[in-house]
């Protein structure tokens, strides 16, 4: 209690030198725009700041005109005039509008970088005290990165009469900023600043802290050096989490991806070298439902989406029956063999989208809801990759809940654990394998329309993803849906937080000799299926 | 012995094969070099360079063939083997350019001084001379296979998920030698060579040397499976890849006869790889790409894999496709035709070509005498 009674007299003793020592007294327009009459970047300055702290009511307004051009003068008459929406001139200190002709040399007063940023800081300090909160709290912020000692009147009213907890800690943090760059507060004050600076955090308190003036006395420089180190270790902290942010994201793409894949491979013994083409079939789904809503019906956009998923799975999920019928079928019991022909097949299939719709990216936008962010402590969350991360959860649970409770999860069950028991049991086997090859190619349909969202969608969006979706598979193993989802998101983590040291190439080779080295111990993945009749 | 070992592995097929490639690397050069210009029989010498293309493709599929067909090992990614072997010529030719470049410096590369290097990095050093390289060629892609071949086979992965891996193994070097700091020309890779062993390398002699030297190198190698094949390891490679789990309770280091072919035909690679570079005159990553090793596991699969002439054939017939097809109006199309040949290939003609007319004679054979002459046929492939 006495300390912080001691901080509160030494702060207003440092507010009452700061305020004599800056010499800041409350000038009178006139005077304060008597600047603007030189046509001089460092008058317009001086000029700029008493006319904020001249505490006139029309301050404000004539500070917007400067900044949108409309703040003229005249040399001759040493008048300053705001420029009205229809042009005609009004007197800027009384607001009447001009009697008789203006005069010849009328003139905008000119800026440049630096008095655009004298103006911002200006405008929040006289912002302090507007009624509303939000706009209190980015003036207070705008004070913190100007550090304009001009704004220091009003920041002591606005702090005194402030109730809001999240706006009275903006001005706190500009208060010390202010202090910490001024000559007069004494130590103890500037101590005090640098904690409430350091509480703050971020990038802007680091790089405040990493500023301070040379004369700075050496106890506040300690201070100031401690405070950098933790503020650096917290950035560091949050950095960490936002790159598992990022692998998570990573991670619940390349479930998506993988998943169908990994089902096919369970039941059927078959790698799908044409999947990749499956998930691109649903990204151009979603661009083409996308084209026909733009063309007949605009104001259904928010919903492209929910109307793409079913029809991405439809049309993946027919193309892979198709396949199945026509092609896998008669390959049975020679997976090599089958790896070539669905390789020739994504071939065929990616050179038909090139032809139809052209070699270059296709433009796929995003419904409002899943546009934006928001700040979740140091990271930023985006809604898209959060909506992309609840879709593959959904996903998964509903493939879970369809191999657990329905006859045909049963089936596929059955099949992959051992297929000619399966028959003599009066299971369909090819009827399964056809259904499967179905489901897997239906989920990467709506792995497409997800991905759309994220990444470019072109004719080449399925090479892109398919050498990760092999990783997984092989990673994860294969006969179950856990592997895929562990393997999907340890290499999705794994991918993000080898980046910032080895870059994205060194952190995919990377990643890859890992995998190399992780089948020495575990051949068939990390949830292998076990039994005689696996023997693959 | 090595004759003993050549004559018990040529059989009439092997002996004609072994004759019209002699023949062609004879009469390609003469009719290129000695007959004039305006007669009909002149092959250009933009053709020779095509044909001795073609030799090397042919190169490569035959060491795919020797562990697909004969051991059942599907790599889809031998393109790495290929294109290090091509890397490796690459650096020596590089060398041999001198201060020829555009920056003139003697000892670097036109794009280490681009890059604002200073020095050679350690592994140029010795390129310079061309015994090295040779060396080089044959040996860095068989280190290679050898640590990957030893951690994969020891592993026991086998089918589908070695083919994976090995696309992630070329993917993985793609992607590396992309970058500008791996030292290897980035994605310009090496390219604008001067000297070949001291011959200009655009000279028509030494267009028609080199054709002569990959229809040798063929040759050689295609004795070399022969005796690998006839030989008894060549039994236990066809067992392996007919009943590998048998095999190995049958007491024989299935792992260990892997390792050898994967390494020999690693090495193989590696040279048509590096006979490639001086007839096309570029090295660039985009060798390394999955899709480029997949298309040579087609060109054997067209011509007849377990039948090494017919993956010479194949390469041949495929790669002429190719060229005809991309370079007319049907260029648009050429992968639609590609991916159909894929998939007609596997569906309708899974012998492939020269194994389909093998197993019609054979089965001709069959009718005319009640008997197999000597019970000894070509291995079918059983997957």
């Amino acid at each position: 209690m006495r300390l912080t009674r001691a901080c509160l007299i030494a702060l207003l003793i440092a507010f009452g030198i700061a305020l004599g020592g800056a010499g800041v007294h409350a000038a009178s327009l006139e005077e304060a725009l008597a600047h603007f009459t030189s046509d001089d970047f460092s008058e317009t300055a001086a000029g700029i700041g008493e006319v904020a702290a001249s505490g006139s009511p029309r301050a404000e307004k004539i500070i917007r005109a400067l900044q949108d051009g409309q703040l003229m003068f005249s040399a001759e008459r040493k008048a300053v005039y705001l420029k009205d929406d229809s042009g005609n001139l009004v007197d800027a200190a009384s607001g009447q509008p001009l009697a008789g002709p203006a005069p010849d040399d009328v003139d905008t007063v000119r800026l440049n970088n630096r008095l655009r940023g004298v103006i911002d800081g200006a405008l929040g300090g006289l912002t302090l005290l507007s009624p509303d909160a939000g706009a209190r709290f980015d003036a207070a912020q705008a004070v913190f990165k100007s550090r304009q000692v001009s704004a220091l009147p009003t920041l002591e009213a606005a702090l005194a009469k402030e109730r809001d907890p999240r706006v009275k800690r903006a001005l706190a943090e500009a208060h010390a900023a202010i202090t910490l760059l001024g000559d007069d507060a004494p130590d103890q004050a500037k101590i005090a600043a640098v904690e409430v600076v350091r509480d703050r955090g971020d990038q802007d308190a680091l790089a405040l802290l990493a500023s301070l003036p040379v004369a700075t006395s050496a106890p506040v420089l300690k201070a100031a050096a401690a405070a950098i180190s933790a503020i650096q270790n917290r950035l560091a902290l949050w950095n960490a989490v936002q790159n598992a942010w990022y692998g998570m994201s990573l991670g619940s793409v390349l479930l998506l991806a993988a998943i169908g894949l990994a089902i096919t491979f369970g039941v059927m013994g078959v790698i799908n070298m044409a999947h990749g083409e499956m998930v691109m079939l649903g990204a151009y789904s979603t661009f083409a439902v996308q084209e026909v809503i733009r063309a007949y019906n605009p104001q259904l956009f928010d919903y492209s989406l929910v109307i793409a998923i079913p029809l991405a799975f439809a049309v993946s999920g027919l193309v892979g029956i198709l396949i199945e019928r026509c092609i896998i079928r008669f390959l049975y019991g020679r997976p090599l063999e089958t790896l070539l022909a669905t390789w020739g097949l994504s071939l065929i299939l990616q050179q038909a989208v090139r032809s139809t719709f052209g070699a270059h990216n296709s433009d796929v936008g995003s419904p409002s809801w899943m546009s934006g962010a928001f700040e979740l402590g140091g990271i930023t969350i985006t809604y898209n990759r959060l909506w992309i991360i609840c879709f593959a959860l959904v996903v998964f649970i509903a493939l879970l809940a369809i191999l657990r409770f329905t006859r045909f999860g049963l089936e596929m069950r059955a099949v992959t654990q051992n297929r000619p028991m399966a028959a003599s049991m009066g299971i369909r086997t090819s009827r399964v394998d056809a259904l499967t090859f179905g489901l897997g190619s239906g989920i990467a349909g709506m792995a497409g329309v997800a991905l759309s969202q994220i990444d470019n969608v072109s004719p080449n969006l399925g090479q892109g993803y398919i050498i990760d979706s092999f990783m997984v598979v092989v990673f994860g193993g294969v006969g179950n849906l856990w592997g895929t989802l562990v393997g999907s998101f340890v290499l999705g983590i794994a991918n993000k937080f080898l980046e910032p040291y080895a870059g994205a190439v060194l952190g995919k080779i990377a990643i890859l000799v890992l995998i190399i080295l992780f089948i020495q111990k575990r051949p068939r993945g990390m949830f292998a299926l076990r039994g005689r009749a696996v023997e693959a | 012995m090595t004759t003993h070992i050549l004559i018990r592995s040529l059989d009439r097929g092997a002996v004609a094969f072994v004759i019209v490639i002699a023949a062609l690397a004879v009469l390609v050069p003469l009719l290129n070099l000695a007959v004039p210009e305006s007669s009909a029989l002149h092959v250009p010498t933009y053709l020779v360079a095509l044909f001795g293309k073609y030799a090397c493709y042919a190169l490569l599929a035959l060491s795919i063939d020797l562990i697909w067909g004969f051991c059942g090992i599907l790599s889809l990614g031998h393109g790495a083997f290929f294109a290090l072997g091509g890397y490796a010529m690459g650096m020596y030719l590089m060398r041999q350019i001198g201060t020829r470049g555009v920056y003139a410096d003697p000892i670097l590369p036109d794009f280490m001084v681009f890059l604002n290097w200073k020095q050679l990095p350690v592994y140029w050093y010795g390129f310079q001379y061309f015994a090295y390289a040779a060396l080089m060629v044959a040996l860095v892609p068989g280190v290679l296979a050898f640590v990957f071949g030893w951690f994969a086979f020891r592993s026991r992965v086998t089918g589908v998920y070695l083919s994976i891996i090995t696309q992630a193994l070329t993917f993985a070097l793609m992607l590396g030698f992309f970058r500008n700091n791996f030292g290897f020309g980035g994605n310009n890779g090496l390219t604008d060579f001067k000297d070949i062993l001291g011959f200009n390398v655009q000279a028509e002699t030494t267009r028609s040397a080199l054709f002569a030297i990959s229809c040798a190198a063929l040759i050689v190698a295609f004795l070399l499976c022969r005796a690998v094949i006839t030989s008894k390891f060549g039994k236990v490679l066809i067992a392996i890849r007919d009943a590998e789990a048998r095999t190995r309770f049958l007491g024989y280091r299935v792992e260990s006869y892997k390792l050898f072919v994967f390494t020999l035909s690693a090495c193989m690679a590696g040279v048509a790889g590096a006979l490639y570079v001086p007839q096309v005159g570029i090295i660039n990553p985009s060798e390394f790409a999955p899709g480029n090793s997949i298309e040579a596991v087609i060109w054997v699969a067209v011509g007849g894999r377990g039948t090494l002439s017919g993956a010479v054939v194949g390469a041949v017939l495929v790669n002429y496709a190719k060229t005809y097809f991309t370079s007319g109006p049907l260029a648009p199309y050429w992968l639609f035709m590609l991916g159909a040949l894929f998939v007609a290939v596997t569906l309708l003609l899974p012998r492939g070509i020269v194994g389909t007319l093998r197993h019609w004679t054979a089965l001709r054979r069959d009718r005319a005498s009640a008997a197999a002459e000597d019970g000894v046929r070509e291995p079918l492939p059983a997957e």
